[in-house]
């Protein structure tokens, strides 16, 4: 089951060259651009670890891609994505946000279903990936 | 820059659709000049290349705006011609590594490393050596870190920053302090190297500082010495220059000397270059700064209304008033 997360995940995934385009594209939109990776897949998890600081002041990718190609050696089963702040006042928010790397086999969720009082329904989903502790999902992650 | 076979992603396979059309943005990118080979007997004319009209204009202002250095100026066309040969070659497809142009300029203060260095950039970026023509300048501040560790992250974000473009590191000597066995800056020396090796990085170094302060830092690495193929040393300019470098200053920011105001500053140079700490053409510029200084305090006591011939004038007045007159004839 391949994660579909953030922009761009619909399509094939994107080559070294497609990513530094895209990064370039954010740079030249005066965009800070980050890299944060996690092994915790559920959707709702947005509290990501951030791999070193956001990069500012920067006119190239190059140096945004050494540091991608950094944590994709350090975490090679995680996932690990991009994400380009756009500081002007009234956004202020994520611009752009796009995974670079995801683990080789993603195991999918378990879908559980609770029952609530009359009979209504609850759903969850859990990664499968998450009944291992942390640093050892993924096979070798 | 299309998509090479066997390099889809990052690990999605999807039946059908392995081969996705390359980028439209990579493709505008790519040279249309590199896309087709010229055939075994054809002929290229040099001058035909739009780059190379654009270098000549570069090269064109370099001698128009810079006096003197003659040395520096042939070396800099010597590189440009390289380099263009370079691209004709390619377009015969004929294969060869990329020449490797990290540089030293070493010279005296004040003798136009850092425009020199500005130029190349707009060279190499015109003959699409780098991508940008961009200089980011760092001195060691930028690039030793306070405590361990913090190093590597700071250079690293400097090259990062100058990445497709000049990296200018100013008073490169300063990162080698033999003294001191535990200084960082040995550590961003080793950075730099493995940068300098690599090939994908379309980063130019260029190191910068006093001659023979160069020289011990160069003798103390040798292993940085024989990645910077191309030393270029700036001589100190002579008294003609000076005044020829003052007289450009003066026009370009719309003032004169009068008569004597030329023979004035021509004496002042003389005994500014016996006395220490004299920095060339920035020397020149703060004395002409000075003049300014004292001409208009001399208008504004005048107290009578100014014509544009009072306000564009320098006189020797506003010269002979500089502190060097003050000490003994030299």
């Amino acid at each position: 089951m391949k994660l579909r997360h953030g922009a761009f995940s619909y399509l094939p995934d994107l080559t070294d060259e497609e990513i530094a385009d895209q990064v370039r594209y954010a740079l030249r939109n005066g965009w800070p651009v980050s890299i944060e990776y996690t092994d915790d897949p559920h959707p709702r998890n947005i509290y990501w670890e951030l791999w070193g600081l956001p990069m500012f002041d920067l006119d190239e990718p190059d140096g945004v891609m050494a540091q991608i190609n950094e944590c994709r050696t350090t975490f090679p089963n995680h996932y690990v994505r991009v994400l380009a702040y756009d500081a002007r006042l009234g956004r202020q928010t994520t611009a752009l946000s796009f995974l670079v790397q995801r683990p080789a086999e993603e195991p999918g969720f378990l879908l559980t279903r609770i029952e609530g009082e009359n009979r209504t329904q609850r759903y969850a989903v859990q990664s499968y990936a998450t009944t291992q502790p942390t640093g050892s999902r993924y096979a070798g992650g | 820059m299309s998509q090479p076979a066997g390099q889809s992603g990052f690990g999605f396979y999807r039946p059908g659709a392995e081969e996705p059309a390359p980028p439209p943005a990579a493709a505008a990118e790519s040279d249309p000049a590199e896309e087709e080979l010229l055939a075994e007997d054809a002929e290229l004319d040099l001058s035909g290349d739009e780059s190379a009209a654009r270098v000549e204009q570069v090269l064109a202002s370099l001698d128009a705006e810079l006096v003197g250095l003659a040395p520096v100026k042939r070396r800099v066309r010597e590189i440009a011609s390289l380099l263009l040969v370079d691209r004709a070659r390619r377009r015969f497809g004929l294969e060869s590594s990329r020449p490797t142009l990290h540089m030293s300029f070493t010279g005296g203060p004040g003798t136009g490393k850092t425009t020199v260095a500005l130029r190349m950039a707009e060279i190499l970026h015109a003959l699409g050596y780098i991508r940008a023509p961009r200089v980011h300048t760092v001195t060691r501040d930028d690039l030793v870190g306070q405590f361990i560790g913090h190093t590597a992250p700071k250079t690293k974000e400097a090259i990062a920053r100058a990445a497709g473009g000049v990296l200018f590191i100013d008073e490169a000597y300063y990162l080698f302090r033999p003294e001191n066995e535990r200084d960082y800056g040995q550590e961003v020396i080793e950075i730099l190297l493995t940068e300098m090796e690599s090939e994908r990085g379309n980063l130019v170094v260029i190191f910068a500082g006093y001659e023979d302060r160069m020289a011990t830092f160069f003798s103390a690495n040798p292993g940085l010495s024989s990645r910077v193929p191309h030393h270029i040393s700036f001589d100190d300019y002579t008294h003609d220059e000076l005044m020829q470098i003052a007289d450009l200053m003066v026009v370009g920011e719309n003032f004169r000397f009068d008569e004597s105001a030329r023979a004035a500053f021509s004496e002042y140079l003389t005994r500014r270059m016996a006395r220490p700490r004299f920095s060339n053409a920035r020397s020149v510029r703060n004395a002409i700064e000075r003049s300014r200084l004292r001409q208009a305090r001399r208008l504004v006591e005048l107290d009578r209304p100014l014509t544009r011939d009072d306000l564009v004038t320098l006189t020797a007045d506003d010269i002979y008033g500089s502190s060097v007159f003050d000490g003994p004839d030299s």
